[in-house]
């Protein structure tokens, strides 16, 4: 892999460009692999990435059906926080989050993330208190964050209505150090660095079928053949439940389509994500001036990552409340896509009944935030069989009622 | 230059002058002219600057896909950045202003990019900025950011409306050229109820420019002659100014209509959102020019051929005074007839093809324009204005031949159908290698529930571009049937020209005008591995502009497929997504905004608790007085002076907006057995019973009295946030599990008045009204009884949520604020108050009374609030029940309510979490417990607190630590949770 840096740009202008290596490979599958990753987006890809880099593991194909990066990972609005309140989450994000500080680094590829700041603001007394809650729980997490009054509120986010006539605010909880990030340079930068270290990765390649020995996963059946493996990993956020069927077990997952859309470009006003879940919006300005506006998730299961009308239309309303300028902006585009739902809107990461078979899945809306400390967890989880970022987030606590319940301070968004 | 011809222009009325100003100077149009005719008419062709080199930019289109003429429309409360100048109507006194540079439109430092182009080809961003870490964002970032951006935000309120209608259309044709308006006849014909849209002012679409004649007719004869049938029908409806924004499922589509955004300040909405249920929706939205790639494509002055045409036809406008055309099919040669026809000189047509031999290149040679085949421009001469091109032959690299002076560029690379609205529900295309263009697939047309197809296309956006095919194929839609085939277009695809340019001239090729991509960035990506058309897209950012790749995303992924070898269809296009062109935010939200956004609930007695200084409190939709302010009173003192006033004599509160629900049926009985923990087909008529509702999950949901009313009806209390959610729950389990069992729910939070009367003096005061008997011997404690006190109809529920002796009455609700009033009245003697929110929370928490919301967050069950009591064991079954038996539910060290107290007497902090000194594999400090209410007590006179702790029961007197943010800690006993009156004397007397 040649490195990216200014003089690489420089040397390659001088010559029209016509250097550049391949961000990642193309190969042919073999026919066995140490570990297969079905599914090459984020959480995947990061999984592979942290297997070579953390356990030494880089005989492992990552298969993708279609373009990498191209389900959830290139359809968020790229909201990165760990302002969690109960423990497994604050741990898990919060890693994930201070991943992506050096995540550019790591990868040499710029992915830039912008710790820009995340308030989720408060618009119900109810709200206010338990806010003030996570602000404790954080402060015993190791997580920075602070519960600010409206006055700060206005100062960080100008744009911002106050004392709107339906939901005033009443203060928000603040992480500094949360953000955003280019969310496709995040699966490409794990892409290319996977591929430098060896990983597999293989587009267009469709798992068919999950092959099994006693009990064992032996490999699985593809659209390029078959191929062996010794560990199996599902991370396919949207098809969980069909990778699920496949490899003879059932999920406690619902697939639903959640709503995003994104304004014209404007130049910077807005400086800082902006969540309101009384409202069920969030909101913040890409670095090339679009407003990228989250809305809730369709009322229904369904596979087609389609917009609906329904949710954008309750989230703009809602947002120009708090945000009267947005009135005059025009939306640009919406769009859907498919999240896996748990009962607890909590991941799974997770032994299977099929020995050797992991699944990661059920990040709900919240996924992308999660990418670098899933993977670690992930790939941790694979290596050793066990992980502490990843233990409460077992299958059986469905089971056991063992819940991880954000609902009082994620509400519906993540 | 671009200038006004001395005569013609079918839209526009040279009798009526329009002054308007562009950039602070004061210019004129006429009467139907757009703002970039007009602008044209004044010889402004540099109206803007690109995104990311901020190269200078023209007029490049007429219609809604023009890239560059963006501008910021309007002032104040009715500005709006990024509109188009190409579908913005001219009206009196419009001010524009052009966007992206600094400190002006012909000077602009962001040129400087330009000159940089090179190191910032596609993806550059990616890989560099990596260090220093900071330098991210404090530096590089914050720049990224100013550079890019288009138009200046909004800032004001907006002070224009909106409005959303709703229809119902048999069939829905959206476009109003010829195809839209043959299919609309022929579907009204049927007898359909039909609706059809128009994005722009005018009916008709390109035919009146195009083409000689419709059906013998000329074509505005045809156009007025079919307008005024379809008029006359009583099943059809026509809009003009309404795009068809996006198709969704099962038939829905969006329209857009722009109503006053030509008439500013005209007393009607500004936008109106059409939002239709159409049976079958027939898109007839026309084709879109697609440019062609050489070098300097990008200079203002080079527009798209049919867009010449439009100018000079339409508007009576002209691009330049000289123009070269270059085509590489016979479409374009209209546009030089066009001009020539308007005493124009047309330069040149250069044709990529090796021989142009149709009519219209045989009609241009007649009239003595010359026409160069096998040709191609090399470069465009001139920087913030075209003045020549150089010619070369089409198959070499590029090497300059002759130099054409010239003052615009006309150019043609073939017509692509409009497929977005075919698409946005699923609908998929086929590549028709013939014409050059992506068609829609009838065999693959988006499906309704029934899984026939619900979108057809007609005429040109079904790849049928003119003639009586194009008609034809407008009845085959509307009517069903098939068409016959079109005559195959005369064009040979050109995807760069020439064939053969190196990478100096590939690096000037523009695919993308507005977001600055070019053919060289394209190829890059392809070679850096970015080889699906969606990574080349997000790698490149072509097509993610605000035309949404309208002009430039099938020339880019034709170069995508070359630098690949695949062919095009292999590589596909980026999904289509709704809106078809941008819409306002105004639009989409409608009239709900400002007062009528939710609109605030109020009770009966709202204005009478706003008349005695009530500091509100939102709930939910509602308002409640979280205290009553008394001048110069503190907000703490008013709550204090409130409780004390109810343990010590009585007072008021307005519990109205607690939710009430009736069950009433046979099964009625069995239902909310099944639905609360505790039993209540048992409870007998005139007594109340304490009920929690819990999830499937077993966590605890919800609280409130039930009261049964008669044999068969229940009326459940909900919590005031409960009362929707609640009943929605309920319907939920009667309409999917229990649909056979008779029971009927209605929610009547809002018909009924609610006034809890609490303190030792409670009954003093109701008997102080006369009437019903509220003796403890004819209304003991958790029973009612219906009569009339002052002579009011109510019901009087022996219930208490403050540990005194409480009635709640309930009246209708229009009876609501004369019983306050006469409560009031009656007890002003007794010394009689109205209390808030505040005292009545920490009246239960000194009583040790849960509240759903603080005490429950989701994750809780009864049996960890000491509720077990309200659990019945009798019952097989309720919801919930089968999980509270789950192992982690089972746990003896769960988390259990326990009372707190500080031993300094100090309120513990809200939300603090009860704290060891060790850490789990995470690195996270272990808790051991939480605090779910703190408030101080008046009645105490200290800090009290609920909380939820490891077997906390287990542990009284013992002393946790609990956190403070500022990292310190406080000390806290674990004492029983009702501090007041815990025997209950008070309140069942």
């Amino acid at each position: 892999m040649k490195r990216y840096s200014a003089f690489s740009i420089f040397r390659e202008a001088l010559r029209n460009n016509s250097g550049w290596q391949r961000a990642w490979a193309a190969p042919e599958p073999k026919a066995q692999y140490d570990i297969v990753i079905v599914g090459a987006g984020g959480h995947g890809l990061a999984t592979a990435y942290y297997l070579a880099r953390n356990h030494g593991i880089a005989n492992v194909a990552v298969l993708e059906k279609g373009w990498l990066g191209g389900g959830n990972t290139g359809r968020n609005t790229t909201v990165i926080r760990s302002n969690y309140l109960q423990d497994p989450s604050a741990a898990i994000y919060e890693k994930s989050r201070s991943l992506y500080e050096t995540l550019s680094q790591d990868l040499n590829m710029n992915i830039m993330f912008s710790p820009r700041g995340v308030m989720m603001l408060a618009q119900t007394e109810h709200e206010v208190r338990g806010y003030k809650r996570t602000a404790q729980a954080n402060a015993l997490q190791g997580v920075a964050t602070e519960f600010i009054p409206p006055a700060r509120v206005r100062e960080l986010c100008p744009i911002i209505r106050i004392d709107g006539p339906r939901y005033p605010v009443l203060g928000a909880l603040w992480q500094p150090r949360a953000g955003t990030a280019r969310h496709d340079a995040v699966a490409w930068g794990y892409a290319r660095a996977c591929s430098a270290m060896g990983i597999d990765i293989i587009e267009r390649c469709e798992v068919t079928a999950i092959r099994s020995n006693a009990g064992q996963v032996a490999g699985v059946e593809t659209t390029r053949g078959a191929i062996s493996c010794g560990k199996l990993a599902l991370v396919v956020a949207g098809h969980s439940g069909h990778l699920a069927e496949m490899a003879g077990f059932r999920l406690p997952i619902e697939s639903v389509a959640l709503q995003a859309l994104v304004s014209e470009p404007i130049k910077p006003c807005l400086d800082v994500v902006v969540m309101a879940n009384t409202v069920h919006g969030y909101m913040s300005q890409s670095d090339k001036g679009e407003m990228v506006i989250g809305g809730g998730a369709d009322g229904y299961n369904n596979y087609t990552q389609r917009g609906s009308f329904h949710h954008v239309e309750e989230t703009v309303r809602s947002l120009i409340e708090t945000f009267p300028m947005l009135s005059r902006l025009k939306m640009l585009r919406q769009w859907g896509g498919i999240v896996d739902m748990t009962g607890d809107r909590s991941p799974i990461l997770s032994k299977t009944p099929l020995g050797g078979c992991y699944v990661n899945c059920g990040w709900g809306t919240g996924g992308f935030k999660a990418i670098p400390g899933s993977g670690w967890a992930m790939a941790e989880l694979l290596a050793k069989g066990h992980s502490p970022l990843a233990e409460a987030f077992g299958l059986d606590r469905f089971r056991e009622g063992r819940f991880i319940d954000e609902s009082v301070a994620a509400g519906v968004a993540h | 230059m671009s200038h006004r011809l001395p005569s013609g222009g079918r839209l526009i009325d040279r009798a009526t002058t329009l002054g308007f100003t562009f950039n602070g100077r004061r210019l004129k149009g006429y009467g139907g002219d757009t703002l970039a005719s007009a602008l044209l008419g004044n010889d402004r062709m540099l109206v803007g600057r690109s995104f990311k080199y901020h190269r200078p930019r023209g007029i490049v289109a007429s219609g809604p896909e023009e890239p560059n003429a963006l501008v910021g429309l309007g002032q104040g409360a009715r500005f709006e950045p990024n509109q188009r100048a190409t579908t913005t109507d001219l009206f009196a006194d419009l001010v524009a202003q052009s966007q992206n540079h600094w400190p002006s439109l012909d000077f602009d430092i962001g040129a400087l990019n330009g000159l940089m182009s090179r190191f910032l080809s596609a993806g550059f961003y990616y890989k560099t900025f990596i260090h220093p870490r900071a330098f991210w964002k404090h530096l590089f970032e914050p720049t990224i950011r100013h550079s890019a951006g288009l138009g200046r935000p909004t800032s004001e309120p907006d002070a224009d409306r909106y409005e959303h209608l709703y229809a119902f259309a048999d069939v829905l044709v959206i476009g109003g050229g010829i195809a839209g308006l043959q299919a609309a006849r022929t579907a009204a014909e049927s007898g359909a109820r039909v609706m059809i849209w128009e994005q722009s002012a005018h009916w008709g679409g390109r035919a009146p420019v195009d083409d000689p004649d419709v059906e013998g007719m000329p074509p505005d004869d045809w156009i007025s002659a079919t307008l005024h049938w379809l008029r006359a029908q009583p099943n059809v409806t026509l809009r003009s100014r309404t795009m068809g924004a996006g198709v969704y499922d099962h038939g829905y589509a969006l329209g857009y209509e722009r109503v006053t955004d030509h008439l500013p300040g005209l007393d009607a909405p500004r936008h109106r959102l059409w939002r239709v249920r159409a049976g079958r929706i027939i898109t007839a939205t026309g084709a879109i020019e697609r440019p062609l790639s050489f070098a300097g494509n990008d200079v203002p002055g080079v527009m798209l051929a049919g867009a010449v045409r439009d100018y000079v036809v339409n508007f009576g406008v002209a691009p330049g005074r000289r123009t070269v055309i270059v085509t590489n099919n016979d479409d374009a040669y209209r546009t030089a007839i066009t001009l020539h026809s308007a005493g124009l000189e047309v330069a040149a047509v250069i044709d990529a093809r090796a021989r142009a031999t149709g009519d219209l290149p045989q009609r241009a040679r007649s009239l003595g324009i010359r026409v160069m085949t096998g040709r191609a421009i090399a470069r465009v001469r001139g920087g913030g204005r075209v003045t020549g091109v150089d010619i070369c032959q089409h198959t070499g690299t590029g090497a300059a031949g002759a130099l054409i002076a010239c003052d615009a560029v006309a150019m043609s690379g073939g017509w692509s159908p409009v497929v977005h609205l075919w698409s946005h529900c699923g609908g998929k295309l086929i590549w028709d290698a013939g014409a050059a263009l992506f068609r829609p697939d009838p065999a693959r047309a988006p499906t309704g529930a029934d899984g026939a197809a619900f979108v057809a296309a007609a005429g040109a956006a079904n790849g049928v571009m003119r003639g009586a095919a194009l008609l034809a194929d407008a009845r085959a839609a509307a009517a069903g049937g098939d068409a016959p085939a079109p005559e195959p277009e005369a064009i040979t695809p050109v995807w760069i020209m020439p064939a053969a340019a190196g990478p100096g001239l590939r690096a000037k090729m523009w695919l993308d005008f507005q977001n600055d991509v070019k053919v060289s960035d394209v190829q890059q990506a392809a070679r850096e591995g970015y080889v699906s058309v969606e990574h080349a897209k997000r790698y490149t950012t072509l097509g993610m502009a605000t035309d949404q790749g309208k002009l430039g995303n099938i020339n880019g992924l034709a170069v995508l497929s070359d630098a690949q070898g695949a062919p095009i269809p292999d590589v596909g296009t980026t999904t289509f997504r709704p809106p078809y062109t941008p819409i306002s935010m105004g639009a989409i939200a409608g009239e709900a905004r400002g007062d009528v956004f939710q609109p605030l609930r109020r009770t009966p007695m709202h204005d009478w608790h706003a008349a005695h200084g009530a500091d509100w409190e939102p709930a939910g939709q509602w308002r409640r007085p979280y205290c009553y302010l008394r001048p110069g009173e503190a907000r703490n003192d008013a709550v204090a002076r409130e409780i004390l006033a109810v343990r010590g004599g009585v007072g008021l509160i307005d519990a109205s907006t607690l939710g009430k629900i009736i069950v009433k049926g046979p099964d009625a009985g069995r239902f909310l057995d099944m639905l609360y923990t505790n039993m209540m087909s048992n409870l007998a008529p005139g007594k109340c019973r304490y009920g929690l509702m819990c999830s499937e999950n077993g966590f605890l949901i919800d609280d409130g009295v039930v009261a049964r009313i008669d044999e068969d009806t229940w009326l459940c209390h909900t919590t005031t946030g409960g009362a929707d959610r609640i009943h929605a729950h309920m319907e939920d389990w009667l309409q999917c599990e229990w649909f056979d069992w008779r029971v009927y729910t209605a929610n009547v939070t809002e018909q009924f008045a609610q006034i809890a009367v609490a303190g030792p003096k409670a009954r003093d005061l109701l008997q102080a009204l006369g009437g019903l008997d509220v003796s403890s011997g004819a209304l003991p404690f958790m029973s009612w009884a219906g009569g009339r006190l002052a002579g009011i109809p109510l019901r009087a529920y022996r219930i208490s949520f403050s540990g005194e002796l409480s009635y709640e009455l309930a009246t209708p609700a229009g009876h609501g604020l004369a019983l306050w009033r006469a409560l009031v009245d009656a007890g002003q003697d007794l010394g009689v108050i109205a209390y808030g929110t505040e005292a009545m929370h920490v009246m239960r928490a000194e009583k040790g009374f849960i509240m759903i919301g603080d005490e429950t967050d989701g994750t809780v069950i009864p049996q960890d609030l000491g509720l077990g009591w309200a659990i019945s064991r009798k019952k097989a079954d309720y919801i919930g029940k089968r999980a509270q038996e789950r192992a982690h539910m089972t746990d003896p060290d769960r988390w259990k309510l326990v009372g707190l107290q500080t031993l300094d007497g100090s309120v513990l902090p809200e939300g603090a979490y009860a704290v060891t000194d060790a850490r789990n594999a995470n690195g996270q400090v272990v808790t051991e417990g939480r605090v779910t209410s703190t408030c101080h007590s008046p009645t105490f006179d200290r800090g009290i607190a609920m909380g939820l702790v490891r077997h906390g029961p287990d542990r009284m007197g013992e002393v946790l630590r609990f956190n403070r943010v500022d990292g310190t800690t406080v000390e806290a006993r674990i004492v029983d949770p009702c501090l007041y009156d815990p025997k209950g004397g008070r309140q069942d007397v």
